[in-house]
């Protein structure tokens, strides 16, 4: 893998071991690689749904946070997740670490997914969703309870 | 601060370890040590960047000889109690330690560590994997905190130097393992560093949380100016920097007795809310009699509709009394006595009052501090007669008092800016009479020796000017103590009552 970023050879060995071995519920489309599918875990509110959640990374990652977002049809219905695709939740920015990868996000967006009690949109939808920037790394969170 | 130079920390220490890493830091403390005072018993050190870092360390290792922990929890519990270091102490020996520990976010050194099991990718070679990276390495390229979680030193660097350059975090930098608390200490920091810049900007940031939270440390606010001043408690005083600039230890701001921070920060406040003032008083406008906002005349009728959205009260501009009694006698305002028109030119007048009165102080406040300004300009043209002197047989140090006379003016003019402040606030009784007229005497005496250095004065008698000079400043710098005098024995006697 000459010639490659440590951040591009790293993404490569990412999207290997997730084409190749790829968590429960979770599947890689390899030609759009930053896409990965998720699938409502059975037993939880979301079961049978199919999900999209597009990565963006930057040439500084793993040491800037990827860029997260659910896209397609189909935006889980959910306390944390903006009907723009937009995700509350402090391991994309404030809690970022290098050691968290593409995978590790994936299974706690479905564990997020998976606790939810009941599903709506979060209280400040409609306003967030009409202010807010393109990026979800610019808003400045402030993060809902961690245990919804 | 030279960052090249990585003996300021010691380089051979393993963190891993727990053992006691020492700072090596060699500066000659008690030759170094100068003790200042301005203009009285207040004493200060400045310190350069430098003697901030030993500052530090010495602070560190006075805490350590009683709590005798590794220098590097030490430090990091000194920061998490802004260098208090009785707090520490009361903490340390009272409460539960472990929490302590805890809450500051470092390894209770006490404890036996569980930390965590590097991950061995090959059991024969005994290769770690990178979890940043994803790489193998051999065990001597991975390094970490005590917390056990292990990474390369390429990766150790990029996150180090994303944490410090992109996000300026300096104190509180976290392992880079997802969740771990544990803070990096300043050694391992400045081992794993590798671009010089990044060590220089890393320093700053710890420096300056190091001054920023010691309340007995503050650095010179002159721009470009990298001192601090040291103090040994703290009080409203004035402490000179290496760089000349002399300020306020307790705010911060150029000294500025007579009046004290408190008010002084109210009337900076006031002065930045007023900015339009100035314009606000131009001839031709009246405040609207119901909301007082600015009403500007632009037209020959006196029924006046105020444009303040919220009140568009109508209302005559010759009376100010309300328009709907002035019926249809358009032009012609008879209502003039009226008690009710009255009442509202009465306001309006006191509104006035209190402005034209904020005003007088403000500009003279402002024409000091404008002098102030051109003070420079002032020295150059002293020097310039300086050299003129000594061309006409006197030595140098015989045209020092010209020199000496600025000094004294640039004194004055600041006291006086900083007694419209005072007078500002000042309700008026018998001991605030006195003190106008010190300030009148002063202000009189500084015009005059003003004037007097700024009129050729190389022509005349040399040493009949030397005397003529010196009496002048001598006089204004005796009007000076005099004024502050007077208002410290009233601060000491409680006679100054504020208005506002
Ligand atoms: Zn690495
Ligand atoms: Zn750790
Ligand atoms: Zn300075
Ligand atoms: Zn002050
Ligand atoms: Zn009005
Ligand atoms: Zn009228």
């Amino acid at each position: 893998m000459a010639g490659l970023s440590p951040s591009e050879r790293r993404l490569q060995k990412e999207l290997m071991s997730l084409v190749k071995e790829p968590p429960p519920g979770v599947s890689v489309d390899p030609d759009i690689a930053e896409r990965n599918l998720l699938q409502g875990a059975a037993g939880t509110l979301y079961e049978g749904e199919r999900f999209q959640l597009q990565f963006k990374f930057s040439n500084k990652y793993p040491f800037d946070s990827p860029e997260v977002t659910f896209v397609g049809q189909n935006i889980p219905i959910h306390p944390h997740v903006y009907s723009n695709g937009h995700i509350c939740l402090s391991i994309l920015t404030d809690d970022w670490s290098p050691a968290l990868s593409v995978q590790s996000v994936c299974l706690s967006i479905m564990s997020m997914l998976s606790s939810c009690k009941e599903k709506q949109r979060p209280p400040d939808n409609a306003f967030y969703v009409k202010t807010c920037n393109k990026n979800p790394k610019k808003t400045k969170w402030w993060y809902h309870d961690d245990s919804v | 601060m030279n960052v090249d130079d990585d003996t300021l920390y010691d380089d051979s220490g393993n963190e891993t370890s727990g053992d006691d890493v020492d700072f090596v830091i060699d500066v000659d403390n008690a030759s170094n040590k100068e003790l200042h005072s301005y203009d009285d018993e207040y004493q200060y050190e400045v310190l350069s960047t430098d003697d901030i870092v030993q500052h530090m360390v010495d602070c560190i290792k006075e805490v350590n000889t009683v709590v005798q922990i590794p220098l590097t929890t030490t430090r990091i519990l000194l920061n998490y109690f802004n260098w208090d270091k009785e707090k520490l102490m009361e903490r340390f020996f009272d409460g539960n330690q472990d929490d302590l520990f805890k809450e500051a976010h470092v390894i209770n050194p006490f404890k036996k560590v569980n930390a965590v099991k590097p991950k061995i990718s090959n059991k024969l070679l005994g290769t770690e994997e990178c979890d940043i990276c994803f790489m193998v390495f051999p065990p001597t390229q991975m390094t970490g905190l005590e917390c056990g979680h292990r990474f390369c030193y390429q990766c150790w660097n990029e996150y180090l130097t994303t944490k410090i350059m992109e996000e300026g975090v300096g104190q509180t930098i976290a392992c880079a393992a997802h969740n771990c608390p544990i803070l990096v200490d300043d050694q391992t920091a400045m081992r794993l560093l590798k671009d010089p810049r990044v060590k220089l900007k890393y320093q700053h940031l710890i420096t300056n949380s190091f001054v920023e939270c010691n309340r007995l440390l503050r650095w010179c606010p002159s721009p470009d100016c990298s001192f601090a001043i040291k103090v040994s408690y703290v009080e409203a005083k004035p402490v000179a920097c290496r760089c000349g600039h002399v300020f306020c230890f307790a705010c911060g701001e150029n000294w500025h007795d007579p009046v004290r921070c408190g008010l002084l920060k109210k009337w900076q406040k006031k002065c930045d809310d007023d900015s339009e003032t100035s314009n606000w008083i131009a001839a031709n406008t009246k405040e609207c009699p119901k909301c007082n906002a600015t009403i500007e005349k632009d037209g020959g009728c006196n029924h006046m509709i105020c444009k303040n959205q919220n009140c568009k009260a109508d209302f005559c501009w010759v009376c100010l009394g309300p328009w709907e009694p002035h019926g249809s006698s358009w032009y012609n305002c008879n209502r003039y006595d009226e008690d009710e028109a009255k009442a509202a030119r009465d306001a309006q007048e006191k509104s006035r009052a209190a402005l034209q009165r904020y005003l007088f102080y403000c500009n003279r406040y402002m024409n000091h501090m404008q002098s102030l300004r051109f003070e420079h300009k002032l020295y150059a043209s002293v020097k310039d007669k300086m050299e003129e002197m000594q061309q006409h047989n006197m030595s140098w140090i015989e045209v020092q008092f010209l020199k000496k006379a600025v000094d004294i003016l640039c004194q004055c003019r600041q006291t006086l800016m900083y007694t419209y402040v005072f007078a500002y606030y000042l309700k008026k009784n018998n001991q605030s009479v006195i003190f106008e007229d010190n300030q009148k005497d002063l202000e009189r005496a500084t015009e005059l020796l003003s004037e007097y250095l700024e009129r050729d004065i190389t022509q005349e008698n040399l040493i009949d000017i030397k005397q003529k000079v010196q009496d002048k400043y001598r006089y204004c710098d005796g009007r000076r103590m005099a004024l502050l005098d007077h208002v410290h024995e009233g601060y000491e006697k409680d006679w100054w009552v504020y208005s506002e």
